[in-house]
């Protein structure tokens, strides 16, 4: 809430910075204009170029998807796209195609678990890696590792653990290579929460890491002062930090919510995403790739990602940019 | 604190325990919880590499979960040389540095005329930039797909058929159009911190718009340029879904999305998945050991991920 | 509020500036370092013959005259699996002497090649292409995006029977496709397990599921089974039914003139829940591969699949040891007609071919047994399409594929080749499928519908 907050913007840089910002604002608006003719040119290209390689190769696309989104095209030819209105929508909430309501349930089970475990777990390893402690480097590497690794890579190392006749798991309980061998990816009543324990340890270290940079920006007088008050350390935390961290609980959410929809690597390596596995991110994919591609359904399913993900990137910006101009 | 992890010089130790003045049980369960949270953190990742080191023939005789037998880099040769890794990671590279450069270079471009520079349209930029940023890739790719294959007429050395689709400048151009949000966000913020005296120096000296650019504002911003190359360099070598629907050439994936192609044909057990995946983490991994300072400060200067 | 920033250092770069100039540096010699190890090993690595398919084969086998007069022909391939990625190198390495091309191969991950067709021939394609016979094969042609070689056949058709000619041709009389070889979907075992254990060839139903429960009491798998990738499950679906319905059935309900919903369809899934109890468990979590290793390693006693089943015996000893029989029959009017599956493989040319003369050349040489023979000499589990290839030179085990293909009157491809691909696919009957051996005992009715809805939603063609 307050500058205080993060000892980066430390209480004399504050009122201060924003006063010569205010002040910049004005003198830069004149100096705009006595820009030269050459100078404003220079500009252009150098904002201009930049921003039509972003709007052709994503919003473009974007804009694109949600047209293509009413019609039924094969992708072979242009001349064979055709407009079919609302149909692709009402074949999903239909359930004309089945492993849509899959999908959007396995996308909440998948926010609902970062949400509630994977981030606050991450949030309690920042709280207890800010204290001051012999070693918090290593440990701070040690939770941090996974985030390094791709998600590809991430699939594979977990198959080591997973795989029914070769794995680690299978082998210690001894049911490797018997008919009791328990397929932790294969079998659909398990697989999403097998898959989620290894996509939770990448988020973890991940929150971690940028919950601990918010925590080490907390004024550390805030937090002496609640505990000569008598706080303990938990009622520090809810009741003093929490609150003052409040910009980057903001992005803690939106990155939460972001990489849950955007989950893709993980379970595409997996299984291509079916049998119990099934995203909306992946049922795009399926349904544009392939031998006959269907890219007006396949497009449906994005916009309902797209119209899903709206939400949190307007919350996002309007929180922080606006504030930020203001 | 008499803990068992490390071995600082004793001064030092009494020197923290003293500032703490806390009860040391209650540390050393700390301690002890953290050493094993570590431990199971790092479990998948020691799994990996201990099995690598094992033949595929010992693991099937003692089994996988065992101690003792023979012990070589047999899986990590095999997987190098068998799988052609080297090709792969080449094609990486002529992706990765180019795209980074030349994303770092537009977007700070972007970010000086945004935060320098007063414009009506900034703020819907800077939206427009990081709300792209933002998006699932899924949403962008069935047209884009059909724009890499409309698009025609790339020249020779740039594209070998023509078009963007199956072209390692395709995968760079996403690239750089996707990460453009997340880096100009971050730079404009850090530029907004440089005192617009320089600039005005600047205009004194009869410094045009790119010379101020150039000479001054970028100069200032290497801590953040080099946050962010780290950073970036991370994050498109560990992308497997660009090049998973908009490359087709097999000899011309990156290494990240080789890896699915190659489990089939090559890694036929566990012992040389195991060693294909480390070795295709390794420069990732040492990026993030070499450079981790400048790795977490690209992630929290900007606090969003691309 | 301008405090909604994220945490930073303002001040930094006042301060910290000299320190840090070495970083850029640093990033950039590491991955200059990198680079030079990679090119450097790179250089060393790439010795294996069939990773530079043709860049010296051909110059050598044609050394006399000028390399390939006729020039260059592109090929894609599909074969990136080792056996037949070699055994399709070497009829490549006789054709490029036979019809005097150089051929370039351009091997794709089988997936790969397979989710990238579409694009791929809209691209700039190869000049020529692996690709499946049916209506697979009757889908790409119909979008123009294949050059018709009826000429090629007018030469090479003599070498083919009309059934192989039937499965080249397009819905508009053109022929579009070279046969390679074909392979039965049959049930393959081990001979030295079935002697050692005293088990016999089935024929009928009751026999195979009596076979199947006595292998159950030996405590071996009774039949291998795997469905991860989605698509082998599909080859029971197809033999069920021919048997069950037989073939015309079978290929109208394919092609969409009959409705999932009949009650001839469920049938055919109560037959299949017949032999669940004796199928290896776990199979959406098992690749043919794994599952043909426990057929080859002797914990499952049988296993239907292709012919290319053998592929995973590398030891010629374990391959001389594999024998298979024809699926039972179930005793019902369609006993007699002994349909198959025998998916054929073969190769196309795309639509603007850069050379398409030296692109037919090659394709005609394709067409005759003793290039054919030069495949099956590296990859013994199929049979040639041609009728001039010398059978002689079969293995028991070719001999006898040939044999059953042989005899049985009505040949399907495989559910994938015989529908529309986007019903086919992951997003359809893969999908399907699995869900039914996930859950065998849902109602079969409700399952059945949503089948037909899903395929009723598709757009027309």
């Amino acid at each position: 809430m307050t500058a205080s907050a993060n000892r980066g913007l430390g209480e004399p840089a504050a009122p201060s910075g924003r006063r010569r910002f205010g002040f910049s604002r004005g003198a830069a608006r004149r100096r705009f204009s006595l820009l030269t003719r050459r100078d404003k040119l220079v500009l252009g290209l150098m904002v201009g170029i930049p921003t039509f390689i972003h709007v052709f190769f994503i919003w473009l696309p974007t804009i694109a998807s949600g047209v293509l989104s009413f019609t039924s095209w094969n992708g072979i030819g242009l001349d064979k796209i055709r407009f079919i209105g609302l149909k692709n929508y009402t074949d999903l909430f239909t359930g004309v195609y089945p492993p849509f309501w899959p999908a959007i349930q396995h996308n909440l089970i998948w926010l609902a678990v970062f949400t509630f475990v994977a981030t606050p777990i991450g949030i309690f390893f920042a709280v207890l890696l800010d204290k001051e402690i012999r070693g918090t480097r290593i440990y701070q590497s040690a939770l941090y590792l996974p985030v390094v690794l791709s998600l590809a890579i991430v699939g594979f190392i977990w198959q080591l653990i997973y795989s029914p006749d070769q794995g680690l798991i299978n082998s210690l309980l001894g049911t490797a290579k018997t008919p009791d061998a328990t397929d932790w990816l294969g079998d659909r009543s398990i697989n999403l929460w097998m898959i989620l324990i290894a996509a939770g340890w990448r988020h973890v270290g991940y929150i971690m890491v940028l919950y601990l940079a918010g925590l080490k920006s907390v004024d550390p007088n805030l937090k002496e002062a609640a505990a000569i008050d008598g706080a303990t350390e938990t009622q520090t935390f809810f009741r003093v930090v929490f609150p003052v961290l409040r910009p980057i609980n903001l992005v803690v959410i939106v990155i939460t919510v972001i990489e849950s929809l955007r989950a893709f690597d993980l379970v595409f390596i997996t299984n291509r995403g079916l049998n119990g596995l099934e995203l909306l991110s992946v049922l795009v994919t399926n349904n544009i790739i392939g031998e006959a591609s269907r890219i007006g359904f396949g497009s449906a399913i994005a916009m309902i990602l797209l119209v899903v993900s709206v939400g949190p990137i307007i919350y996002y910006l309007t929180r922080s940019l606006r504030a930020e101009q203001a | 604190m008499t803990v068992t992890t490390a071995e600082p010089p004793a001064a030092l130790a009494t020197a923290v325990a003293l500032r703490h003045r806390r009860t040391p049980p209650q540390r050393v369960v700390l301690q002890g919880f953290l050493i094993l949270t570590s431990l199971v953190w790092m479990a998948p990742i020691l799994w990996a590499v201990y099995t690598s080191l094992r033949p595929y023939a010992e693991t099937a005789r003692l089994g996988y979960v065992s101690i003792g037998g023979i012990y070589n880099l047999d899986n990590f040769v095999n997987s190098w040389n068998g799988a052609e890794l080297p090709k792969y990671f080449l094609n990486t590279l002529i992706i990765v540095v180019p795209a980074v450069i030349l994303t770092l270079f537009l977007a700070s471009m972007v970010a000086f005329a945004v935060s320098r520079y007063s414009w009506r349209l900034n703020l819907l930029l800077l939206m427009v930039f990081t709300a792209g940023n933002l998006l699932p890739q899924q949403v962008v790719i069935t047209p884009l797909y059909r724009i890499y294959l409309l698009v025609l007429g790339i020249p020779e050395p740039l594209s070998d058929n023509g078009r963007l689709y199956d072209q390692y400048l395709g995968i760079m151009i996403i690239h750089i159009a996707f990460q453009l949000g997340f880096c100009t966000f971050v730079l404009s913020n850090y530029m907004k911190t440089i005192p617009r005296e320089l600039n005005e120096a600047a205009v004194v000296d009869g410094a045009g718009v790119f010379r101020t650019y150039r000479e001054i504002i970028l100069p200032l911003c290497r801590p953040p340029l080099a946050a962010l190359a780290t950073l970036q360099f991370t994050w498109i070598y560990n992308d497997f879904f660009w090049a998973l629907i908009l490359m087709r050439t097999g000899d011309k994936l990156p290494i990240t999305s080789a890896l699915n192609n190659l489990k089939g044909q090559f890694f036929v057990d566990n012992n040389l998945i195991a060693a294909g995946s480390i070795l295709v983490a390794l420069p990732t991994l040492i990026v993030f050991f070499v450079l981790q300072k400048q790795f977490i400060r690209g992630l929290t200067l900007g606090s969003t991920k691309g | 509020m301008a405090e909604l920033r994220t945490p930073r250092e303002p001040g930094d770069w006042t301060i910290a500036r000299p320190p840090r100039r070495r970083t850029p540096a640093r990033i950039l010699v590491f991955a200059a370092a990198f680079m030079l190890i990679a090119t450097a090993c790179g250089g060393g690595a790439t010795p294996s013959p069939t990773s530079q398919p043709t860049a010296s084969q051909p110059g050598e086998s044609v050394a006399p005259t000028d390399a390939g007069p006729l020039g260059e022909v592109t090929i894609g391939s599909n074969y990136s699996d080792q056996v037949p990625k070699d055994a399709f190198q070497a009829m490549m390495d006789y054709c490029a002497g036979e019809a005097n091309v150089t051929p370039k191969i351009n091997t794709v991950e089988h997936g790969a090649f397979q989710d990238s067709l579409n694009s791929y021939l809209q691209g700039t394609p190869d000049d020529v292409f692996t690709w499946f016979a049916g209506y697979r094969m009757r889908f790409f042609a119909a979008q123009g995006l294949s050059t018709p070689i009826s000429d090629v056949w007018e030469t090479a058709g003599a070498n083919y029977s009309d059934a192989f000619k039937q499965a080249s041709t397009g819905d508009d009389g053109e022929q579009y496709f070279i046969p390679m070889y074909n392979y039965p979907w049959v049930v393959i075992y081990r001979k030295s397990l079935f002697a050692d254990n005293g088990y016999t060839i089935p024929t009928t139903w009751a026999e195979f599921k009596t076979l199947a429960a006595d292998i159950q009491a030996d405590a071996l798998v009774p039949l291998a089974f795997a469905d991860k990738d989605g698509w082998p499950a599909m080859g029971t679906f197809d033999i069920l039914n021919m048997r069950q319905n037989g073939y015309q059935f079978h290929v109208d309900l394919m092609a969409g003139k009959e409705k999932w919903t009949d009650s001839r369809v469920k049938d055919v899934f109560n037959l299949w829940k017949e032999l669940l109890p004796f199928t290896q468990p776990n199979a959406l979590g098992r690749t043919w591969q794994e599952g043909a290793q426990s057929m080859i390693n002797k914990e499952a006693a049988m296993y239907f699949l292709g012919t290319f089943a053998g592929e995973q015996a590398a030891d010629p000893a374990v391959h001389d040891d594999l024998d298979f029989f024809p699926f039972p029959v179930l005793g019902n009017e369609w006993d007699s007609e002994l349909a198959i599956d025998a998916p054929i493989d073969g190769l196309m040319l795309s639509k603007a071919p850069a050379n398409p003369e030296a692109a037919k050349a090659l394709l005609a040489c394709v067409a005759t047994g003793p290039a054919q023979l030069e495949f099956l000499a590296s990859s013994p589990n199929n049979v040639a399409a041609a009728k001039d290839a010398d059978t002689s030179s079969y293995s028991p085990f070719q001999k006898k594929m040939a044999e059953i293909i042989g005899n049985s009157k009505a040949i399907a491809q495989f559910l994938d080749r015989d529908t529309r691909p986007d019903f086919a696919g992951g997003n359809g009957m893969q999908a399907f499928l699995q869900n039914f051996l996930n859950d065998p005992d849902q109602d079969l009715d409700t399952f059945l519908g949503t089948i037909q809805s899903f395929y009723d939603s598709l757009p027309p063609q």
